[in-house]
């Protein structure tokens, strides 16, 4: 079983990083791609992006958000401790080729799985521009790992505290306007994926997106992460998850993310009652 | 013969069953198994034909008047042994074979009457070896030095590894979910094959010193290329899990499930048992099971073991055409399912999101087409409406593409199937063995089985002439 090597909490109360031991995985993984834990016998198995490769280490990176049971469950682990599933690199890796300019959005924690794709981006000679968007300054991550690789780093905020007052879109409109781009790339929540692809449209900049649907075996085998791309069913886990955003049917993704939204909230709240554990607000 | 036949009963020993009121709402097994006065009961009904061709409708020829003969001697450890020597998954397979269609399809008694149960006798005799000696361990052969991997963890891989272990080599299966056992764990439900009966034969391959590798994708993780380096030959029998859809209208909406993610939410996931377990699954209380294979029958009673007030299977051909176990569609119906035969959806109606209503058109058949079975047509004008909030799809299933994408030379056919010999599983690529559903497209359990042992035979002839 994959150990947890390191963790560390990089955004109060509710993102940890952690560093996994995963020699055969880090050799194989590539940016975009993703892996499936389960964290114990009666437990879900979830997605999480690679965060970061380390093939030398033979580690790799995760970066999650407490958001239910099993991302809270899962911040209750410490070094040392181990992940009973742990499946992947799964998933397309990111299609990596020199594009000239781009622009690489992230949304919340989705900058985290961004982080080794500018990476690479960078390494084939894109100039990369950053745009990274959150709520408020406390809820950015990843900026200095990003300002240490790309050529700019625009911060956005809603409430202002830090950066462009505003969301990603007006500062993706503003480069956009006065630089242009070769390629878009946005990960992050639905909503802000499809707001970013509406953005781009007057611009033609082809815009690619990760999609975030619901998965179980991530082999292609349930079709219940299937999305609906310029008009046919593709399952996200074997034939993306990046698609291009322009075929996107955002309402069905976004519909489809809510499934169990009322089981969901029983499974935290149960677990949360047997484990005396109070969330911080 | 005459004589004989007076004294034998015309109708089948029955199989002591949970009652339907009482099954229609758990999980336990429906058939509960001969006690040995039954099996020894049934078994004396069998003529012991001297030209049996009970065995010439068996896939992989199991010895089937010796082993009846044996139960009925009492002799069990022997009925045991003989079955063994032809079939390796005995107590999976008395249970999901399609014995109707088969051995017992052709049994000589079977022409005035009732043929042998040989599918229950065989059950028997394997839960009754279960119950009482160990785990079955073969007698094995000496190491030979060779490697082998197996790539899928289904009665193909499984039973690929058992010869290939008991002939000495060193064998690794390479599984891509967290449990081996393929659709006999993740697909075919509790009620009817509880997954303790597959988790033993992972044990026994395990005790026998095969590895398994579970969470290891192949295709992925590894490549096909990178195994052979590492290994002497190679086994793939990774199945045809891809679901199909019918892409009609409304096929996203929330509710609308495959037959695969449905079935594999409760099975290998435990969803039944929710919150307990983690993964959610939608309780319908009106669900719509599209298909009318074993995988509809599964879906649809394991709907109404979740709770549903109603479960209707809804078929385009009639119900002689359905290609469902015989006695899982009788069961289906002591349970009160209901069925929508000749009758093909057309679109799902849905509202604020979720499904609402499953809109159908009845159906007429016509001549046969290639496949044998009558073609159905549409009536004009005959739509109408069933409301449901579940809707389960089970039309089908295509191959998986991970390992053919990411192999080299491996020859596939027009539909993404591998193509391997039949009498051996060899592929065009040296080494590389396949079977079971990934070369035939879905079948049965004891097709993949017999494929597997089929490859077995060759590759051990491969390795050891090398
Ligand atoms: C390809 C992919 C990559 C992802 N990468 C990351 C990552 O790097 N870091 C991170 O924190 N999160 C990531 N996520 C999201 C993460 O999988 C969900 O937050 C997690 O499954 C929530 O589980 P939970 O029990 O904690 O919360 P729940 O309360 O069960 O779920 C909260 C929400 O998460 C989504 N979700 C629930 N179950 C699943 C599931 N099995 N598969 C996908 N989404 C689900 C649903 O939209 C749900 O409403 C990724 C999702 C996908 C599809
Ligand atoms: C619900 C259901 C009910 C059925 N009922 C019956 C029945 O009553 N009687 C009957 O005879 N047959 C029945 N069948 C059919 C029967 O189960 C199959 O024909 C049989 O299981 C095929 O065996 P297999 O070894 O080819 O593959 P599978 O059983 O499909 O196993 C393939 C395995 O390979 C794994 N795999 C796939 N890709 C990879 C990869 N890239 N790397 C590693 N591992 C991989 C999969 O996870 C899986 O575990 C049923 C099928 C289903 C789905
Ligand atoms: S055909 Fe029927 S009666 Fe004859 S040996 Fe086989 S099981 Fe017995
Ligand atoms: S997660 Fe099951 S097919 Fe994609």
């Amino acid at each position: 079983m994959p150990k947890i090597l390191e963790k560390r909490l990089i955004r109060h109360p509710d993102v940890y990083y952690y560093k996994v031991e995963a020699p055969l995985i880090s050799k194989k993984a590539k940016p975009g791609q993703f892996v499936i834990i389960r964290l114990n016998e009666k437990g879900e198995r979830i997605p999480l992006s690679l965060a970061d490769i380390n093939p030398d280490e033979g580690t790799i990176s995760l970066i999650v958000m407490s958001v239910g049971k099993t991302t809270t469950e899962m911040s209750t682990l410490n070094a040392g401790d181990e992940i009973r599933d742990f499946c992947g690199p799964l998933g397309q890796p990111t299609h990596i080729e020199k594009y000239g300019r781009v622009i690489l959005v992230g949304g919340g924690f989705g900058a985290a799985p961004l982080y080794p794709i500018a990476r690479e981006l960078k390494a084939a000679g894109n100039e990369v521009t950053v745009i990274m968007g959150a709520r408020s300054k406390d809820l950015l991550i990843y900026e200095n790992e990003m300002r240490s690789l790309s050529d700019k780093v625009l911060i956005t905020t809603d409430d202002g505290s830090k950066g462009i007052k505003g969301v990603v879109t007006a500062a993706l409109r503003q480069e956009l306007e006065q630089s242009g781009a070769d390629m878009v790339m946005a990960v992050g929540p639905a909503i802000m994926m499809k707001f970013v692809c509406g953005t781009t449209v007057p611009f033609g900049v082809k815009t690619f997106v990760s999609l975030n649907s619901i998965m179980i075996d991530g082999t292609g085998m349930c079709g219940g992460c299937r999305v609906s791309i310029g008009g046919k069913t593709r399952f996200a886990c074997i034939d993306g998850p990046e698609f291009n955003g322009q075929e996107v049917d955002w309402d069905i993704l976004i519909n489809r993310q809510k499934t169990y939204l009322s089981e969901e909230k029983e499974s935290f709240e149960t677990w949360k009652k047997r484990h005396a554990f109070a969330v911080c607000e | 013969m005459e004589k004989n036949s007076k004294k034998i009963s015309p109708n089948k020993t029955p199989i002591p069953e949970q009652e339907p009121a009482k099954r229609r709402s758990n999980f336990l097994e429906v058939a509960l198994g001969y006690a040995p006065e039954l099996a020894m009961k049934e078994a004396s009904r069998c003529l012991q034909c001297k030209q049996p061709l009970c065995v010439k409708g068996c896939p992989v020829s199991v010895p089937i008047p010796q082993f009846i003969r044996a139960i009925k001697e009492g002799d069990f450890k022997k009925a045991i042994d003989l079955i063994k020597t032809a079939s390796f998954l005995p107590a999976v397979c008395g249970r999901v074979c399609p014995q109707e269609d088969q051995c017992e399809k052709y049994c000589t008694l079977g022409k005035k009457c009732e043929p042998v149960a040989i599918g229950r006798l065989e059950r028997f005799a394997a839960d009754h070896a279960m119950q009482t000696s160990e785990n079955g361990r073969p007698e094995m052969v000496g190491h030979t030095g060779k490697k082998v991997a197996i790539v899928g963890s289904g009665p193909s891989g499984l039973a690929c590894a058992f010869d290939l272990a008991r002939l000495g080599h060193s064998v690794t299966i390479f599984e891509a979910l967290h449990e081996a056992g393929g659709v006999l764990m993740y697909g075919i439900p509790e009620f009817r094959l509880p997954k303790e009966i597959v988790a033993r034969e992972i044990e026994l391959l395990k005790d026998m010193g095969v590895e398994i590798i579970t969470n290891a994708v192949i295709g992925k993780l590894i490549t096909i290329d990178e195994i052979m380096e590492q290994f002497d030959a190679c086994f793939i029998g990774t199945g045809a899990g891809l679901p199909k859809f019918m892409n009609i209208e409304g096929e996203n909406l929330n509710g609308v499930y495959s037959a695969n993610e449905f079935l594999t939410r409760v099975n290998l996931m435990r969803a039944y048992e929710f919150p307990e377990y983690d993964t959610p699954i939608k309780k319908g209380q009106r669900v719509a099971v599209i298909g009318g294979g074993n995988v509809a029958m599964d879906s649809v009673r394991t709907a109404l073991r979740l709770g549903a007030k109603e479960a209707t299977i809804i078929y385009r051909r009639s119900e002689n055409e359905m290609p469902a176990r015989k006695e899982e569609i009788h069961h289906a119906k002591e349970e009160g399912i209901c069925f929508e035969l000749l009758t093909n959806p057309v679109r799902i109606i849905g509202e604020n999101g979720w499904v609402k209503a499953i809109e159908c058109v009845r159906m007429d058949l016509c001549e046969p087409d290639e496949s044998g079975r009558s073609r159905p047509v549409c009536k004009a004008g005959s739509e109408f409406q069933i409301p449901v909030d579940v809707v389960i799809v089970a039309i089908g299933t295509g191959p998986n593409p991970l390992v053919p994408r990411s192999t080299l030379e491996l020859a596939l056919n027009a539909c993404g199937y591998i193509v391997a010999d039949e009498g051996t599983g060899r592929t065009s690529r040296e080494g590389v063995f396949a079977g079971g559903d990934i070369v035939t497209g879905a079948a049965t359990v004891i097709l993949a089985m017999g494929a597997g042992r089929k490859a077995a035979k060759a590759i051990n002839e491969y390795l050891m002439c090398e």
